[in-house]
């Protein structure tokens, strides 16, 4: 039963990463290309997350977390970018 | 429910396909939705909701095969539910400011350009940072 249920999940989750990939290209504006990165960067966690129950390992949870403190970090770096010309001023 | 299959696999295996479920509805709308702030609406709340189902599973999952109580879990999604409105609020900024300059160019939703908030007053992210705040130059 768990089996059924993780494959719809890394389904669902595959098909969602497809979506924003077609965002990521489509655009139209730089505000819409961040913002399909950030959602990629969620939807990759969620697969890591399914990866460790699948795989029955508990080391999972540190990539995960780094992934969402990088992508969190990433976004804010481009949208400060684009505000203000400078990340760190 | 037939033999060999406990109530922690069904709470696991409903959480999972919730999660998923919810996941795959923000992405669907990060494409469905005509302009941006309408966008910003999909993944900002239905992603996060999925992981957080996601993680909840994780959680009672190695709770019902290990016997051991793990909050990694709670520290990735609380971390999630913390940073989400935050980028959504910059990209948000990125967007009002693009339009202002002319540099964004997209068919208007429903709900049309965004508005100022009152008659005859600007949003803040273009207004000059008021005295004592941090962006405020002049007063360090």
């Amino acid at each position: 039963m768990i089996g059924y249920a993780l494959a719809f999940g890394f389904g669902a989750l595959g098909l969602a990463l497809a979506m924003n990939l077609w965002r990521l290209f489509k655009g139209p504006g730089v505000a819409d290309r961040i913002f399909a990165l950030d959602t990629m960067v969620i939807n990759v966690i969620g697969l890591i997350v399914l990866a460790g129950i699948a795989g029955n390992s508990g080391t999972s949870f540190e990539a995960a977390l780094l992934l969402a403190m990088v992508g969190f970090v990433g976004t804010v770096a481009y949208a400060k970018f684009l505000l203000r010309g400078d990340i760190i001023e | 429910m037939t033999g060999g299959v406990s109530l922690a696999e069904v709470v696991v295996s409903a959480l999972i396909v919730l999660g998923g479920a919810f996941a795959l509805i923000g992405s669907w709308g990060l494409v469905r939705l005509p302009s941006l702030m309408e966008r910003l609406h999909g993944p900002t709340k239905a992603t996060t909701l999925g992981l957080g189902g996601i993680l909840v599973a994780s959680i009672v999952w190695f709770q019902f095969v290990r016997g051991e109580w793990t909050t990694h879990e709670l520290l990735v999604s609380v971390f999630l539910f913390v940073t989400a409105p935050i980028s959504a609020n910059m990209i948000a900024k990125v967007h009002l400011l693009r339009l202002r300059q002319g540099d964004a160019s997209e068919p208007g939703g429903p709900a049309g350009e965004p508005l100022p908030p009152a008659a005859g007053v600007d949003w803040a992210t273009h207004e000059a940072p008021q005295l004592g705040t941090p962006g405020d130059l002049e007063g360090d």
